[in-house]
């Protein structure tokens, strides 16, 4: 158990303190584990709030800055809180120019998320990211797990539609 | 098991040598790469077993699901040994028949098999289809053949004989010279010679030392480290041994994006495998050598692909790279001395130290040896991976292997080198594939991004689209980079917006040179590298953008009118039946219109009228 106080947030559940304290433990003796850590509370919250981004600096015995810096360096880590599906549109060359641009315009439109951001009802994130390296499907989408190729403006919608 | 030896690997080689040549039974080779993956492959595995246990062939056929086949626009994929037939984009419902008609009937379904553009002939057998015909795999020897899960496949195919030849019976210095006369440079995108690289690390002294491996593979459109990865583990893990042995180091890393799940899932069974062999850990072979690997995931963050920058980023902190020297050979990770080589690179080592420097040498150019790995992707019709001899010509690659362009469309140029590289246009096409070769045409080799592209591709668009990628991906650290391609990107925005200006061009090109001068790293100092090839071959688009308010490919969506041109249009209605916002208004042998109003520039019509009638 850490002995640093757990912070009041309404997006971690008691459950989760537990899973956060046994990341934060397993890591604390190793040095340059931050972005381990980073990535293993944030798969068991979702996103980085900046009271667990505290909590974490003080468990890993590391300035807070020196975390938070690292947070808002790579992409993967999130500091808002996401949708209950994230859409991934590959924004690599070979997707670009099989006309992804086209699918993100459509899909902002539909469900008036912006790019990087959530829908007000918090059904979808939008993402762009980096070249996934499945140029042979381009241009590909992924939402959640699940992986789509050869994914057209006018194709997209019916793809997105069962995700509620 | 204990302690691996040579006559262990050459007794488990025996046990699978029928495996191996397929004699012993029927082999379906299932490509389970990411991309055949997110195809369906996994259904049809499932599928294609059940109809197995139906024909009650279990025991005398065997499933094994292989890494990245590399014709990855194909998939799913299955090859069925004997007779290396060559079966693409299965679904789920023809497992039955494939069983059936081909397993038990003894005749290959003519409708799943490959058929050729340009003959428009099915072509049955896998050797026999241009795409893999014209290839000679080295770095990719294993891929559609072994089951990369399993250690015994690997060491079937004479793995970590490289490795057991170092340790047993080469020196350090041995093993350097072997890699100089291999006369292998990186293929990481910089080209520097592997050889030296060591000698420089063997030659630092040092408690510790390290050896990492950049499976960071970031440049937008190169997937062959993820292949390898997936494909064939154990030799990455093989050629690392070989490094530490050389410059006498006891721990490496794999640096490996995060967003390739499957292929650190891969490594990280094979490490486990490798391990329990004995072949990673303290005293490898008996040889008193130890060295163990470990994975470490990446955040997300181009830039991290640079030496100093994934150094950093391994250290736990923000992924900047820094000034050298020092170069990593002196003082690298945790200011140890630390040679970092790429995964391509790490794949061919155990062949070269098998088989010797000269063998891999006698293929290639004056200065450029060996093969190399290629990802062709974008608008051309074979899209996947293929390894080719140095001193292949572009032309070669993207025809004869790529199978040219799809839907009838004009070549018009082709993206080598990610974001760093440059545009080559046709009138180059014949430049071999050679480091020094590239780069008088204006790209660089890199890490092999072969992007081709159509005449629909708008080269001013694609200047903006690397910039957008290089402006987002700068670290911030030095200035020219940081502020240079943020000014670069503006300029490109405005002048796809139809905003641009006389003096535009003069102004790009007056940033990019403070930039490559200037900036700190690779990423930096390349940065201008999509501005400066498009301007050089395609200024003239530049300046119908500028000049004319004119987008001659028709990609720039603020310099189009989204009209109809009367004369053009044959009343197909394709356009009508496209559009997902009914903008469009069409009656059967009527002109279409597009209603403005309605209109949200989403450009499918554009993509579906083949009669170019809408501008």
């Amino acid at each position: 158990m850490s002995a640093v106080a757990q912070p009041h947030h309404p997006d971690i559940t008691p459950e989760m303190w537990p899973r956060i304290d046994a990341v934060i433990n397993a890591h604390k003796q190793v040095a340059g584990a931050v972005i381990t850590v980073l990535r293993e509370c944030q798969n068991v919250v979702g996103y980085l709030p900046v009271e667990l981004l505290d909590y974490i600096s003080r468990g890993l015995n590391l300035p807070s800055s020196d975390v938070y810096g690292v947070a808002s360096f790579y992409s993967l880590f999130s500091m808002v809180p996401k949708g209950r599906h994230t859409i991934r549109l590959c924004l690599g060359t070979a997707c670009y120019v099989k006309g992804i641009k086209e699918v993100m315009t459509r899909i902002e439109n539909q469900y008036q998320v912006p790019e990087g951001g959530t829908s007000e009802d918090r059904r979808f994130s939008l993402e762009a990211v980096r070249c996934l390296g499945a140029c042979g499907l381009a241009p590909v989408m992924v939402v959640g797990e699940d992986t789509y190729g050869d994914v057209t403006s006018d194709k997209v919608i019916d793809l997105l539609d069962p995700y509620e | 098991m204990g302690r691996m030896t040579v006559a262990e690997l050459e007794r488990i080689k025996t046990e699978h040598a029928e495996r191996m040549a397929f004699t012993d039974k029927t082999y379906l080779l299932l490509c389970g790469g990411t991309g055949c993956h997110a195809t369906g492959s996994l259904k049809v595995k499932d599928a294609l077993l059940d109809a197995l246990e139906q024909a009650e062939l279990g025991a005398t056929v065997d499933v094994i699901e292989t890494g990245c086949n590399g014709f990855c626009a194909m998939g799913p994929i299955l090859v069925v040994h004997p007779g290396d037939i060559f079966y693409q984009k299965l679904k789920v419902k023809d497992m039955a028949e494939v069983v059936q008609s081909h397993l038990v009937e003894g005749k290959p379904v003519e409708r799943l098999l490959y058929k050729d553009p340009a003959a428009k002939k099915r072509i049955p057998v896998q050797s026999d289809i241009p795409f893999f015909a014209h290839q000679m795999p080295r770095a990719l020897r294993n891929k559609g053949i072994i089951d990369p899960e399993q250690i015994d496949d690997y060491i079937a195919r004479d793995g970590y004989r490289g490795a057991a030849r170092a340790l047993l019976e080469l020196g350090p210095d041995d093993i350097i010279e072997e890699m100089k006369i291999s006369g292998m440079r990186g293929r990481g995108g910089a080209g520097f010679p592997t050889g030296m690289k060591w000698a420089f690390a063997k030659a630092s002294p040092s408690d510790l030392k390290y050896v990492l491996c950049n499976a960071d593979e970031g440049d937008p459109g190169a997937f062959m480290d993820r292949s390898i990865l997936e494909a064939d583990p154990h030799a990455v893990l093989e050629g690392m041994v070989i490094a530490a042995k050389a410059i006498d180091a006891h721990k490496g890393y794999i640096y490996a994006r995060t967003e390739y799940p499957l292929a650190i899932k891969r490594l990280d069974l094979a490490i486990r495998q490798a391990t329990e062999y004995g072949l990673l850990g303290e005293d490898i072979f008996g040889s008193g050598f130890g060295f163990e690997i470990e994975i470490y995931q990446g955040a997300g963050a181009f830039v991290c692909g640079e030496e100093t920058a994934l150094m950093r980023s391994i250290e736990g902190r923000r992924g900047m790279p820094r000034p050298r020297p020092p170069f990593p050979a002196h003082k690298g990770l945790w200011e140890k001395p630390t040679i970092l080589n790429n995964v391509e690179t790490f794949a061919n080592v155990p062949q070269i130290v098998r088989k010797g420097g000269a063998w891999y040498a006698s293929v290639g150019t004056d200065t450029s040896k060996g093969t190399k790995v290629f990802a062709i992707s974008g608008d051309v019709n074979n899209i996947g991976l293929v390894e080719v001899p140095m001193g292949t010509s572009l032309r070669s690659i993207i025809y004869d292997i790529g199978g040219g362009i799809p839907k009838k469309r004009k070549f018009k140029a082709v993206q080598l080198g990610g974001p760093s590289g440059g545009c080559v246009p046709e009138a180059h096409l014949d430049t071999p594939v050679d480091f020094e070769a590239i780069a008088k045409v204006g790209a660089i080799m890199g890490s092999g991004g072969v992007i081709v592209m159509d005449e629909n591709t708008c080269m001013v668009d694609m200047a903006r689209f690397f910039m957008d990628f290089i402006q987002e991906e700068s670290c911030g650290k030095c200035t020219p980079c940081r502020e240079g391609t943020r000014r670069q990107l503006q300029i490109l925005e405005k002048i796809c917006n139809g905003d641009g200006e006389p003096g535009d061009i003069d102004t790009l090109e007056a940033l990019s040179d403070t930039i490559r001068e200037t900036a700190l790293c690779g990423l930096g100092q390349t940065g201008p590298n999509p501005v400066l090839s498009t301007l050089r071959y395609f200024r003239d688009e530049f300046e119908a953008h500028i000049h004319e308010k004119r987008c001659p490919a028709k990609r720039c969506v603020s310099l189009l009118s989204f009209e109809v041109d009367t004369e053009k249009c044959t009343k197909c209605g394709a356009c009508y039946r496209a559009c997902p916002v009914d903008a469009v208004e069409w009656k059967k042998k009527e002109l279409a219109r597009i209603d403005l109003e309605k209109c949200i520039q989403c450009m499918t019509c554009f993509d579906k009228c083949r009669f170019d009638a809408i501008y």
